[in-house]
């Protein structure tokens, strides 16, 4: 608790900085991690249009350069919309470093 | 020059609000209150504001839209009155969490059922721990200047709260007496521009508004509320003092008529006043010292000049124009409550009057009086004005 402002520190109004979301690491909440094939992907970026947490990752010439884990929750869309099962879900587990 | 005119204490609202020309006016009609956002439209028709008048379905869409108003920077005002206000309760905690000061018509009038439009201070009392700053005015001249007032009291930095105009329904709003208007450029002088502290529409510095919090912070937001109250008083009495150097009228927290010696005091609210007072000079003629204490500001209370004017009297009687049913009235609870800390045990009536709009005379006043200087006292709710 002690890390928590007291009153006179917070600011008035119940109001917080705005667009403070996207300091939040949502990959923290993934259990599955999407891993992504570049030489199975046809960049046809069904993945890209459908991540809810935009965090396929691509380029201004419409190529796929990768994934975003800062924000990927691992929902798997991506792995399920894929015509070439180019990504692959893969437990974080297996990620774990030692 | 400052022109006199007959009219209504809803009427001189509604002139007071053409003068300050509020940016934002959402307003959903209910009487009593209705001939402000009425008269005030027809303001807007003529082109005689540049207000942006809502006009909504309902006292719930009409508070939510002064709130989103607010916070985005707008000066805003709105009335209404009894179930209207009600209608509005959920609204208005936020809009004080939220620091907006938005000044409010708040025309008295009892709470159905049964249905009733006259005036009581039910519909107001039962706001009274919802954040708002509540003043209550005894005459038309009073409301029309407190309204004025209310902008800068509201707006001022280290209170930044909304604030409840009250007057008496029907009394005040409806009778047409005599009122004194300040000009215009006066008035625009006087309250200034608002100067917002987190304008949503200031989008190089942008905020969210009322986030979810839970066990963590919401705590400490009340406790930032708790603090705005207590910057209140002082920011009401730099206000009036500068009001009272431009206009000749002052108005201090309490109203002290013939209370510096006397041994029996009415403690009364809005327009009843007057019949206390009409009471206090009867009876002084026969030489009873008695005195009428009128309290203009309720929220936050100013326990302090409240006990110095009553802590000489041999014994006091408090008038409430509304009832907490199985309780004290909420004038009473809070008047013993000043005295208790205060230390002073001062015999104390309490009387509920002028339920659903029943009259208060000088002959009500006068039995309540009678009791102090007969020395009838006793814990017991007595009632001005019931027929048993």
């Amino acid at each position: 608790m002690s890390s928590l402002k007291g009153w006179q520190d917070l600011p008035l109004a119940t109001t917080v900085p705005a667009s403070t979301s996207e300091a939040v690491q949502t990959g923290q909440w993934r259990s599955m991690r999407p891993i992504w094939d570049e030489k199975e992907c046809i960049h046809c970026l069904q993945c890209w249009i459908q991540c809810p947490d935009k965090s396929i990752k691509a380029n201004a010439d419409g190529k796929v350069t990768g994934v975003d884990y800062f924000y990927c929750k691992g929902c798997g869309i991506c792995a399920a919309v894929c015509p070439k099962k180019a990504i692959e879900m893969r437990p974080e587990s297996e990620f774990i470093e030692q | 020059m400052p022109r006199k005119d007959i009219t209504s204490g809803n009427w001189a609202v509604a002139e007071a609000m053409r003068q300050i020309n509020p940016d934002v006016v959402a307003a959903y009609p209910i009487t009593p209150s209705t001939d402000i956002p009425m008269r005030f439209s027809e303001f807007v028709a003529d082109g005689l504001v540049d207000t942006n008048l809502v006009t909504v379905e309902s006292e719930h869409s009409a508070i939510s839209a002064c709130v989103a108003a607010s916070v985005s920077g707008a000066r805003v005002m709105t009335a209404s009155s009894a179930n209207g206000v009600a209608l509005m309760h959920e609204i208005f905690p936020i809009a004080a969490s939220y620091r907006a000061p938005i000044v409010f018509g708040l025309v008295n009038r009892s709470l159905g059922a049964p249905i009733n439009i006259h005036c009581d201070h039910g519909d107001s009392m039962a706001e009274r721990d919802s954040g708002w700053i509540h003043i209550y005015c005894e005459d038309g001249q009073e409301v029309y200047d407190t309204t004025i007032m209310a902008v800068r009291i509201a707006e001022q930095k280290d209170v930044l709260l909304p604030i409840f105009v009250c007057q008496d329904g029907f009394i005040t709003s409806h009778c047409f007496e005599p009122i004194e208007f300040m000009d215009d450029d006066v008035v625009r002088k006087f309250i200034g521009e608002r100067d917002p502290l987190f304008p949503l529409l200031d989008v190089d510095n942008p905020v969210a508004y009322g986030s979810l919090v839970l066990t963590d912070y919401y705590f400490e937001i009340k406790r930032q509320q708790v603090e705005a109250m207590k910057h209140v008083e002082k920011a009401y009495l730099d206000v009036a003092a500068e009001f009272a150097k431009i206009t000749g009228r002052n108005y201090p927290l309490v109203d002290k008529y013939r209370t510096e010696d006397a041994d029996y005091i009415m403690v009364i609210m809005s327009s009843a006043a007057g019949a206390s007072k009409e009471t206090v000079d009867r009876l002084r003629e026969k030489g009873h010292k008695v005195g009428c204490l009128r309290i203009r500001l309720f929220r936050p209370f100013p326990a302090k000049v409240i006990v110095d004017a009553l802590k000489g009297a041999k014994a006091i009687a408090v008038c409430d124009r509304a009832a907490s049913l199985g309780a004290p009235a909420p004038l009473f609870t809070e008047i013993k409550g000043a005295l208790y800390d205060a230390g002073i045990h001062i015999p104390a009536n309490t009387y509920v009057y002028g339920l659903g709009g029943r009259d208060f005379f000088p002959h009500n006043a006068e039995e309540a009086f009678m009791d102090l200087i007969n020395k009838k006292m006793s814990p017991e709710e007595r009632y001005l004005g019931l027929r048993e």
